[in-house]
Order: structure tokens, then sequence, then C-alpha cells
């Protein structure tokens, strides 16, 4: 994209296209050969793992919008469908939804990248700004996509930053009023942010064009900030860089891979597996963790109008960022006092994230306040001032001589690199709630734990014999069908056990020819049909309150787990707060209410359960269920069993996970050693 | 420089080029499976996809019922004796299709005829009971078949599938 090309094809047929589309000798002088500073280090390969990422989510996108339902009713039910039911769908899924916490994790280390080294100085304002559009863009898609599923987090999501707008004076409630389509987040709602979410991925696209050409005509910003003089400073861009981005994604690819196989719901927010419900809200409303400093300044700020704008202007800021910062040595390597201000920035990025998943009380309200007042300082008076008094360190004439001055900062490097990836990890402080009055589960030892778990089959078949005796009669498993019961990585029944439990069920079916509804016996195909006719009816036999579908009560369930738990569970791959927290409910209830302890009428004592007070009776006592194959019939035996039982129900394809996750790391552990050495051999000639 | 050094090992240095680039081409070729896998038929339409019962017992002579079987239309003929001997009568050797009547039915359930209501042409329904061979007669292109449901006029090249089928009992089938 520098000036008229002087490719020259060999072949008379692209030599034909070339002299009339000359798309061939654009591709060639932009990614062939293109001169790459040859001091690039491996923060400059976040751009080639962003333009990956980007594919990667258009492609997975692309082929769940092919699976999914964009109604309200049906929605939640379909993305079930999709991870249960549709060949790979659970992988696709987990690719996607893993996805955009990787795409924004890489696109916070590329702008703290331009940040560090002054990418968005003269000439490369234009940009720097269209980087700041890609990334609004990328904000209103992730929280787009994040509605489409329709559960609970989405559903108030929607509605909260929905709502952020009516702080608009005069006409903020009409504006609302027009994004929602209807009097609240509904239907409407949902099938506009479907499509737009399916949409604006491609003005992503657009503007990432732009983006690229921008670049290419600026040139490469480099760690030393000095332009490329002569040849020497540079290197052609394949096979040079394009080796290195190859190298760089396929580490990348490692953690990727790590959250989509045996991490996939880590950074995901449990209550999202709770369907949609317009009558009750999460007690805390959290966003996904790339949005938690945004919204941590929101929340910072006493007053609507002002929280609203206060947020906004926290990215718009970005775009002025050229004009604020007027040094002229570009990069932090040799501003002695912006590098340290710099990663005092960082700091409060990352206190900002996870003061956003606190609740807003007490001290966090005044840490969120104060850390609001130095994001701003930070752009609005350091920067400034800095570019004013500071005296920079002499910065190398030309690239080749700041590479053989150069000494070792791999190590910097490295330590830079796993503070980045701490960001990430505090986002699952989203599960850090307030204290709600309940002691934290025991952990359990699960057979389904650990990188090559699987489901005890002995468990799973007492525990659908528990769900069958007693669970059954309030409890329905809408999202599993009988036909499940006798597939790969499930209690193991055959096909005529299958068929044989499915005909004890009575499933009412119809109308038929003379439009009646009738019953039949169920099939394997039928779903586990639940115990009420409809919800009203299921409120009314339990006191008021409906109980809840037990397919997916394992990943609804959770509690928090707290520093430094969370950095441990990340490594261990322990994802067992849901079982452990359902098992221990089972086994919480106790008689006696503890001295100081009221509970309303009608409700019962659990120590688990939040708050202590809980509809559901004891459900389970010592004996109530025969085991044939000699278990103890104990009610903490049957809350394993049943525990492992709903664990299965919730995420039937757990085995093949964590089968194919670790073949693709042996993979990709291979691949990326083979990258590196190839990398090095192309590099040889060129230090 | 260290050119020389590594021009001192050129086989070794294709051997780790070779090796990467069929990682990298194995690697992609299997990613790119469940992309493709994921357009097949989901469980849950397999599943419904399992057989099917009729009761023949409402069925009278000389009337036919449409059922579904996997989204396709199953024709279910109960044949007068007229439409049967016609169907037999003919001169296989002169169909485009050649087939016995015999072996498009189950031996002691003459009478019954169970074909997919499918036109081998290109996919229309035909109409039961039209046309010149007391049969079938699809108004898309204008297909003639008989009462056995074989392609006797028209563009079709074959005669209407036979769907998978067993008699449970004298007035049940199983379809599929
Ligand atoms: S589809 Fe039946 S004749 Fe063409």
């Amino acid at each position: 994209m520098s000036g008229p090309s002087d490719y020259q094809p060999s072949n008379p047929a692209l030599q034909w296209i070339e002299r009339r589309l000359p798309i061939l000798g654009l591709m060639h002088s932009s990614f062939v050969v293109y001169p790459t500073p040859r001091n690039l280090n491996y923060w400059w390969t976040f751009g080639a793992i962003l333009s990956f990422m980007l594919g990667m989510q258009i492609l997975t996108g692309v082929i769940l919008a092919m699976h999914y339902t964009p109604h309200a009713d049906l929605a939640f039910k379909s993305v079930e469908l999709i991870v249960r039911d549709v060949n790979y769908g659970w992988l696709l899924r987990n690719m996607h939804a893993c996805g955009a916490s990787m795409f924004f994790f890489a696109v916070y280390v590329h702008m703290l990248r331009g940040l560090y080294y002054g990418s968005y100085k003269e000439p490369r304002e234009v940009l720097w700004i269209l980087g700041v559009i890609i990334y609004l863009l990328m904000m209103a898609t992730g929280f787009m996509g994040y509605v489409l599923p329709w559960g609970q987090m989405s559903f108030w999501g929607a509605t909260v930053i929905t709502n952020l707008f009516s702080a608009i004076p005069y006409v903020g409630e009409s504006i609302v009023t027009l994004l929602w389509g209807g009097y609240s987040v509904g239907n409407p709602t949902l099938n506009r942010f479907f499509s737009l979410h399916y949409l604006l991925p491609f003005l992503i696209a657009g503007v990432v064009v732009l983006h690229v050409w921008a670049l290419h005509v600026a040139g490469q910003n480099n760690p030393d900030g000095v332009e490329p003089k002569t040849e020497k400073d540079t290197v052609p861009f394949t096979p040079h860089a394009t080796i290195k981005d190859m190298f760089g994604v396929s580490c990348f690819l490692l953690l990727y891979a790590w959250f989509i196989f045996y991490m996939p719901n880590y950074l995901g927010d449990a209550d999202n597996y709770i369907p949609a419900n317009p009558g009750v809200t999460p007690p805390h409303i959290v966003p996904e963790w790339y949005y938690l400093p945004f919204y941590a300044i929101l929340r910072s700020i006493p007053n609507k109008l002002a929280g609203v704008i206060a947020m906004f202007s926290a990215i718009i800021i970005l775009c002025f960022l050229p004009w604020l910062d007027s040094a002229r040595t570009r990069s932090s390597k040799y501003r002695p006092l912006a590098k340290q201000f710099f990663w005092i920035f960082v700091a409060v990025c990352i206190l900002l994230g996870y003061l956003g998943a606190q609740p807003p009380e007490g001290i966090y309200v005044v840490a969120g306040r104060v850390l609001t007042v130095c994001y701003f300082a930070y752009f609005l008076i350091v920067l400034p001032l800095l570019s004013r008094i500071e005296t920079p360190r002499p910065v190398p004439n030309s690239i080749s001589e700041a590479i053989l001055a150069k000494g070792s900062k791999a190590v910097a490097s490295v330590a830079v690199a796993l503070v980045a990836a701490g960001a990430l990890f505090l986002g699952s402080l989203g599960d850090a709630r307030a204290s709600e009055g309940s002691d934290k589960p025991p952990g359990n030892k699960w057979s389904f734990s650990g990188p090559f778990g699987k489901f005890d089959r002995g468990a799973l078949q007492r525990g659908l014999k528990v769900y069958k005796e007693v669970c059954a009669n309030c409890h329905g498993l809408s999202y599993v069908a009988f036909r499940n019961l006798g597939e790969p990585g499930g209690p193991g029944y055959s096909v005529a056990q299958v068929a044989a439990f499915a005909s004890d069920y009575k499933i009412k079916d119809g109308p038929n020819d003379a439009g009646d509804m009738f019953e039949r016996p169920g099939r394997a195909a039928d779903y586990f049909p639940s115990p009420f006719p409809n919800e009203q009816a299921a409120r009314a036999a339990n006191g008021g309150a409906a109980p809840p579908d037990l397919s997916l009560i394992t990943k609804a369930r959770s509690y928090g787990r707290g520093f430094p738990w969370f950095i441990f569970d990340f490594f261990t791959q322990y994802q067992e707060q849901g079982p452990d927290y359902v098992a221990a409910v089972l086994q919480g209830f106790e008689e006696k209410v503890p001295e100081g302890v009221t509970i309303p009428e009608g409700s019962y004592f659990n120590r688990y359960f939040p708050g202590h007070a809980i509809k559901m009776p004891k459900p389970l006592s010592d004996g109530q269920v025969t085991y044939d194959d000699g278990s103890p019939t104990t009610v903490a035996q049957y809350s394993k069993d049943v525990t492992t039982f709903l664990m299965w129900t919730a995420e039937p394809h757990m085995e093949a996970r964590k089968r194919l996750g670790f073949q693709v790391f042996v993979f990709l552990i291979i691949f990326a050693l083979l990258m590196y050495f190839t990398k090095k051999k192309v590099w040889a000639d060129s230090h | 420089m260290t050119t020389a050094s590594s021009a001192d090992h050129p086989t070794r240095r294709d051997f780790l080029f070779v090796a990467t680039g069929a990682a990298a081409a194995v690697g992609g070729a299997a990613a790119l499976w469940p992309f493709i896998s994921q357009m097949n038929p989901d469980a849950s339409t397999i599943a419904a996809g399992a057989p099917i019962e009729v009761d023949l017992s409402p069925v009278a002579e000389g009337q036919d019922i449409k059922v579904f079987w996997r989204g396709k239309p199953i024709y279910i003929s109960h044949r007068t004796k007229k439409q049967i001997d016609e169907a037999r009568a003919v001169n296989v050797a002169s169909l485009p299709d050649p087939q016995t009547d015999e072996a498009r039915v189950k031996s002691g359930h003459e009478q019954w005829l169970v074909v997919i209501g499918i036109c081998t042409h290109l996919g229309c329904i035909p109409i039961a009971h039209e046309g010149n061979y007391d049969g079938f007669f699809c108004p898309c292109h204008g297909s003639q078949y008989d009462s056995s449901g074989r392609i006797r006029q028209g563009p079709a090249p074959a005669n209407l599938a036979v769907p998978p089928y067993q008699f449970v009992s004298d007035t049940k089938i199983q379809i599929g």
C-alpha cells in the first residue's frame, strides 16, 4: 500500500488479472516485501493475533447463527441445544464465547503497547483514532452478543446498559423506548441485537482494513520509536514478520485452547445459565470482565448523567491522546518518568476492573472515586505536563544502532506478560459477590474433575435413580432427552434400556386427527417431562416459588472463591463451585434454627443456602432410595450421586471436551515448538 | 553474519520447514472438521427420525393415506383387486425402470403399497389416484406412475422409492 507496485507475476493468467485489478500487487507490497522494522518485539504480534481472533469470531459466529433462534421464548433453549445436540456445537460455542474474552485481552495488550511506545504520535494519529473506533465497535458487538443467550445476566445487562441512555436530559426515556422497540427489554430488543451483532463485525473488519492501510502508509512504529532510515533498519514482512506472527499466534492458541477445553465457563457469569426472568433481578449485575473498569467509573459518579458521561469520556479521551501527549520522544523506553506513570496507569486500570466486580459499598466506593480521578488525571494532567518537564534519554540514531546496543530486556517483557495475563484472571473476580450470609460449601472430590476427568457411571446411574424417585416430583430436566442416557459419556445405558426407561413416562402429544391432545408412552427422542403442566401450576403446588429446572442447576449456582483461589482455580481447572454448592445445599438442612437466626414462616434452615432460609424442605433422608449396587444409602451418598448426575445433565459432552482438549494441547505444543525453531532459522540471517 | 553456518545444514533446515508446514496443514485440516460436521443433522433431528408405527385398520380398500416420516410424505395405498391385477399384468421389460410389483410390496400383503411420495424427477409430490395408469400423477412436469408406483411416462427416471418398513401385525406397519 505504499506507492505503485513493481510486482510482476510470471504466470500469464495472473498477469492478465494484475493488469485489470492489481490486487496481487497490493497483497505483495503490503504483506510480502513490506519493510518491517527489524527491532519489533513480541508485543507487536498482537496485531496479528487480533486479525486471527476477528476471523475466528466471524467464522464461529456465522456458524452459530445457523443454529441459533433469536426469539425471546426460544433463544435460551436454542443455545443449550447447540451445546448438546449440534455436532461439535459445544466446541463452536466455547470458541465463540471464550473467543470474545481472548479478543478483548489481545486488544488491551495491543492498546497498552501503543500507549507505551507512543504509537499514536505523529504521523500515526489517524491510525490510532481508527483503532479507538474499532475498540468502540468491539464493545458494542461484545455487549450485544452477550445478550443473545437470553439468560438472567443477558437480560438484566441489556436492561441496565440501555437504561444508561435514559440519563440524557429531556429525550432520554424516548431514546430508551426506541432502543428497546417496546416498553421493556423484550423480543424486539433481542431481534435487533441479533441483527446488529451479526452486522457490526463486518463493520469492524472494514475499519480494520482502514487501520492496516493507515499503518502501511505511515509505517510501523517500533520499540525504539525512531523511524527506519536505511535498508539495514528493516526486514521484508515475509517471511520474517509472517513467521514471527505465526509463532506468536500459536502460543496464543495455547491460552485460548485452555479456556475452550478446560475452563469454558471461567470468565462467564453463573447467572447466565438461568433463563431470562423479567420478574427477578440477580443480586448483583456485573458486566463481562473486559468492561469492568468502565463500569467502575460509571458507578463512581453519584450523578446518573455525569456517570454516563464519565464512562463514555473514559474511552473517547483516547482519541485525543496524540494531542494530549506532545512529547517529541515516542517510546517510553527513553522516557524515565513516562515509563513509571504508564505502569501506574496500568495498575489503576486493573484496580478499577477489580472494583467494577465488587459491590458498590463502603471502601469500594471511595477507592473507585480516587481511581477514576487517577484515570482521567493520567490523560489530562500527567501526559501534558510530562511532555513539558521531562528530559528524555537520548534516542539512538537508527534502528540498527539500537539493536547493536541492545541489552537483555526479555526478562522484563516476560514479567509484563505475566502481569497482563493476571489482569485477565482478575475478571473472574466477577464471581466475588457481597457476602450473602452463608457458609462456603466444603470442596468435594469429583470424578469428573481435572483434565482427564470422567463421569463415574455408577454414580450417574444412582443419581438418575435419586432424581427419578425424589427430585422429579418437583423439578424438571427440560434440556435432557431420554436418548441422552444411552449416549457416550453418559450413564452408559443400552438402546433397549433407554427405550424401556422412556416408556415408563407418559408424554403429552397431539393434536391428533380429531384435534385432541392425548398421552402416549415416552420414546427415546422425547425430553424428560416436567412434573407440572406449566409454571403457574408449579408455583401453586410449591407455595409460590416455582422449582427451578435442574438441567443447568450446577452451572447456575456457584459461590465466590475470592483471591487468591481464583488463580489457583485457573491453573488446576477447578470448576467445581457449582456441584460443591448443590451437594452442600442438599446436606445443609438443620432441624434446629441456631440461636439468633430467624427465618420466615414456611421456610427451612439451610447452612449453605444464601440467607439460610430456603423454601425447599429437606428432600433426602437416609435409606429413602434403595441402591442395587451396595453403595451406602445415606444422604451424603445421595447428594453426591445426584449432583454428579446433574453435572452431567448440565454438560453431557464434558468427557468429549476434555478428551479432545488433551489431543489439541499435545498438537499445539509440538506445533509451537516447530514454529519457534523455524522462526529462529528464518531470523538467523538477520541479526 | 551466520549465513555460512545455516548453509552448512541445508537438509536439517529443509526438514524443519517441511515438518512445520506439514504440522500446519494437518492441524488446519483437522480444525476444519468441526466446522463442516456441524452442518450435518444434529442429534435431536436424528432421534426424531426414529421408526413410526401406522395403524392400517381404518384405511378402506381403494383409499390411500399420507403419513410423514423424516419430513417426507409416505403414501400408503390400500389397492383394489383391479389395481393389483393391472400392476401385475404389465410386461416388466417394457418399463423405464423395470421392477416387478411383487418386489415392491410385501408378500401376503399385496393390497398394501407403501411408497415415498416424492417424484423421482425433481422432488415434487405426485397426486394419488390420478393419471393414465390408476396410480400417481406428478403435476410439475407430468410424470405418470402406475398403481405400483412405477414410472410409466414423463421425465422421471425411476420408480417411486419404497421406504424400509415391515408388518408388525396384519393391521399395523412400522416404517423406518
Ligand atoms: S418433479 Fe415430478 S415431474 Fe418433475
